[in-house]
């Protein structure tokens, strides 16, 4: 115990050294992060590891998810006005916000809405100086349909920006709440392209957030310090350290040992010994996902209701619940997390009665069932242990006399082939939420548009798709949670998945850490967090 | 025996291409593209995903790939990274340092301990000691690499406290790396206290890193020294009277080394196998985990680069120790 609070006092002192924060009582907090950084523009990349790195600490956006819920907040942007008939968005922008002085740059004016411009005509126009430097691939942006959706980002003058739709999209909002959208420096990148450096830009961030990066060690460290005038006031942290430590059971040992003082991800089997350990504190949320199996209600005997109904009922989800995720998951009876708005609490679960489902089979005439049940080949948030699952469901079907055969490819191949509308089987995925909007899984996962693609169950049923259309383009919440929970009540009623489960997010952080929130989308921010 | 280098240097060459051939083949034998798995669940549509395979040149037949790949190779370029966007030469020399002190400390110990441990096993045969480092080097042998670092971080970092539980040097010390390797730059850096610290953060992982060569060592040394005491010219040199140590120092030793410097070549290429498990334990910023990284990712270029710059170490390796072969044994340059 000795041991471990000299060496925390110690790693905190070390800030003296490290990153020159000034006073004797400079606060470093040590983050065992999970791995390395891909890079250091969250607009390249889609991986959370990433967002943590990036655009969790050193960026800010027009909005930003209240810490801790899936809520919208004003952030760049104080206030925002949507027009009449849905594609025009007015965003006033917030004065006197200072992007990071680093050793490359001194920023000699306050954001504004050149800044607002630049980085998402980076993204959307292709003739832009800057949309090819680094490689040029915007993954987020294009998978959020931004291409299609935007017309034009104009300034209005240097605090009012107006994006102009294509059409009306309420979840707009939402989507400039990604870390996609995080606002960078127009002057900084002016200055590198001027200087024949334009690839800097990414290399050496520089942004308007809490922290300002200092120093990245490939798959070692990455050190931060505190942006001393960030506009919501300086994080009450001086320091933020990121200690890479990919094995889970070597960032147990760590954040034990006093190395470090919040790690991600623990392993679900060490989760009821950090609990009984007064030095650490377990917080524990629903996370944003949903692990679900999808028929192919394109293909008989799927394309029946009732036999769809039928086989969910022979599923034992508590089984795999306990065997699969160890106590670290919720049965889903949505094909939307508890944790985002408009969850439907009434709707009620398909039991689990096999006799029952036995003969609903039998009154549908389907008798020596053959089916084929997909195993990811890899790990996930929402279906820790896809095959363990599928062999759990195998012999639950084998129960009402179903015949279910487990098959599994290569992970690439797996995401490629199950989206064939002529595809064989029941998928067993999931799906993490983006922006907390309800959109983001309805529509993605079950919408029309979806058949052949993300939509796994090829489902395509009209009541669904007109109470999912009316609520992408009505801006008022209450009507649109009114809509989103009836579409849950169709799903539930014509089942084209089985809903497995949300997992349960587990955030092993020292007793001396203050106010750290789990980030429902999965993230680790810092700006808020204190320690005693 | 320049003669005899350069006749060596004629099989590497080959050598090379061949591997070449192999790293660009082997990672597109792998199902699965890079950028299927770049978009993951989010999936993305058949024109953009094949705009993408354009711009990495994926679109183009396998051969023209290979053909653009080696005269790029031969302009010193071996690509860019397709997810860091980061040269993979620099890539690989930012992490090869870290990797390269790991292995040099662990074959150090490896030699140190694997080397007399066998020969007296050899000259003590059948004795405890003999048994003793025959078990131990059998355990050594068969133990997950994984599971034995876990345990040692388990038992002497969180149990005992004696040694940092990962990293290669505590977050006390900070200073831009010079060479890369942290026992040098901890000196270079002046602070107080960071070449111990550096030092205790390879303790654990070196020895881990070290266990299978050890045992390989010692297993292969004993052997060879059995072998080497039963001869002849063994018994006619403690005939004419030759003191113990003079015995086993100058004839059997030197006429074991050769076998036993043919594994501690060998095992070179197991260390790199083994840092993989290693760095990915102990959080070690090597070349390992990067790439276990860059193939789960179908980074091409990286899986290339790497696999292409180890082998050429390895090759290097080797061509030193087939050298030493020279000196220890001229009947070995002059017939081979």
């Amino acid at each position: 115990m000795r041991k471990t609070k000299m060496l925390l006092a110690a790693v905190c002192g070390a800030s003296l050294l490290t990153v020159g924060a000034i006073g004797a009582q400079a606060k470093t907090l040590v983050y065992c992060s999970e791995g390395s950084p891909e890079g250091f523009n969250p607009a390249f990349y889609t991986a959370g590891t990433t967002f943590d790195a990036s655009s969790r600490q050193i960026f800010n956006k027009l909005v930003e998810f209240e810490r801790g819920t899936t809520n919208i907040a004003p952030a760049l942007a104080e206030t925002w006005d949507i027009s009449e008939d849905g594609t025009e968005y007015t965003f006033h922008l917030r004065k006197g916000v200072k992007f990071h002085t680093t050793e490359g740059f001194t920023p000699t004016r306050d954001f504004n809405a050149d800044d607002v411009v630049f980085s998402f005509m980076r993204q959307f126009d292709k003739d832009h100086p800057y949309h090819k430097v680094s490689g040029g691939s915007y993954e987020y942006f294009n998978g959020m349909s931004m291409p299609d959706l935007l017309k034009d980002v104009k300034k209005v003058d240097d605090y009012t920006v107006k994006f102009i739709l294509n059409r009306p999209e309420a979840p707009m909002i939402a989507n400039l709440g990604m870390d996609f959208a995080s606002i960078h420096s127009a002057e900084y990148a002016d200055q590198m392209m001027d200087a024949g450096t334009p690839e800097q830009v990414d290399l050496k961030p520089v942004g308007t957030g809490p922290f300002q990066l200092v120093n990245y060690q490939k798959d070692a460290v990455i050190r931060y310090k505190a942006h001393p005038d960030y506009w919501a006031g300086k994080a009450a942290l001086d320091n933020l350290v990121f200690a890479i430590t990919p094995d889970a059971s070597v960032r147990y040992q760590k954040l034990k040992a006093g190395e470090c003082h919040v790690m991600p991800y623990p392993n679900p089997a060490d989760v009821a010994a950090m609990k009984k350990d007064s030095e650490i504190k377990v917080l524990e949320q629903e996370g944003l996902n949903v692990g679900y199996m999808a028929y192919n209600t394109k293909i008989a005997p799927f394309d029946n209701v009732r036999v769809r109904k039928a086989l969910n009922k022979a599923i034992n989800k508590q089984a795999i619940l306990d065997a699969v995720f160890q106590g670290a998951g919720k049965i889903a009876k949505n094909p939307i997390p508890p944790t985002i708005w408009s969850y439907n609490e009434a709707v009620e679960d398909d039991t689990y009665e096999p006799e029952v489902a036995k003969k609903m089979l039998e009154e549908e005439g389907v008798t020596n069932l053959k089916m084929k049940v997909w195993a990811m080949p890899v790990q996930r948030p929402y279906n820790p242990n896809a095959r363990r699952m599928a062999e759990l469901i195998q012999a639950d079907m084998a129960e009402i006399g179903v015949e279910a055969e487990i098959v599994s490819y290569e992970w690439g191949e797996y995401l490629k082939r199950s989206k064939d509308v002529n595809r064989d089987g029941a998928v067993l995925l999931g799906w993490t939420g983006d922006n907390g909007d309800p959109d983001n899984f309805l529509a993605v996962l079950l919408g029309c548009d979806g058949v052949g693609g993300s939509n796994r169950a090829q489902w395509c049923h009209q009541p669904f798709e007109d109470l999912i259309q009316k609520a992408k383009v009505v801006s008022d919440k209450a009507e649109r949670t009114r809509l989103y929970e009836q579409a849950q009540v169709v799903f539930k009623e014509q089942a084209p998945w089985a809903t497995i489960a949300h997992s349960v997010v587990f955030k092993p952080v020292r007793k001396e850490v203050v106010d750290f929130k789990i980030d429902p989308f999965g993230g680790h921010i810092f700006y808020g967090v204190d320690l005693k | 025996m320049l003669s005899y280098i350069l006749r060596k240097l004629g099989v590497i060459i080959p050598t090379f291409f061949g591997v070449t051939l192999v790293a660009f083949v082997f990672i597109r034998l792998l199902p699965g593209d890079p950028v299927l798995l770049m978009a993951g669940e989010r999936g993305m549509s058949d024109e953009r995903h094949a705009a993408m395979m354009a711009e990495f040149g994926y679109d183009k037949p396998i051969l023209v790939q290979y053909g653009i790949y080696l005269k790029d190779l031969f302009s010193g370029d071996f690509g860019t990274s397709i997810i860091t966007k980061q040269p993979v030469l620099k890539e690989f020399f930012t992490l090869f340092p870290a990797t390269m002190e790991l292995s040099v400390v662990a074959i150090f110990i490896a030699v140190a301990v694997g080397l007399p441990a066998g020969m007296i096993a050899a000259t003590k045969r059948r004795s405890f000691f003999d048994h003793a480092v025959m078990t131990g080097a059998l355990t050594g042998y068969s133990m997950p690499i994984f599971w034995w670092g876990l345990l040692l971080i388990i038992f002497f970092s969180g149990i005992l406290g004696w040694t940092p539980v990962s990293g290669r040097i505590s977050l006390l010390y900070y200073f831009e790396p010079v060479t890369g390797f942290m026992l040098i730059d901890s000196l270079l850096s002046g602070q107080a206290g960071a070449f111990r610290s550096a030092l205790s953060h390879l303790i654990l992982p070196s020895v881990v890193l070290a266990t299978i060569p050890l045992a390989v060592i010692a297993r292969q040394t004993r052997s060879a020294m059995l072998e080497v005491l039963s001869m002849d010219y063994v018994r006619t040199a403690k005939a004419k009277g030759l003191g113990h140590g003079r015995v086993i120092g100058m004839h059997a030793l030197r006429n074991a080394m050769i076998p036993v410097i043919t594994v501690i070549g060998l095992q070179v290429g197991v260390l790199f196998a083994g840092a993989i498990l290693t760095e990915t334990i102990f959080s070690w910023p090597g070349i390992g985990k990067w790439m276990v990284d860059s193939i789960f990712r179908r980074d091409y270029p990286s899986v290339q680069g790497g696999l292409l710059l180890i082998a050429a170490m390895v090759m290097i390796v080797n061509l030193v120790v087939d050298v030493l072969y020279g000196f220890i044994n001229p009947q070995i340059r002059h017939t081979d």
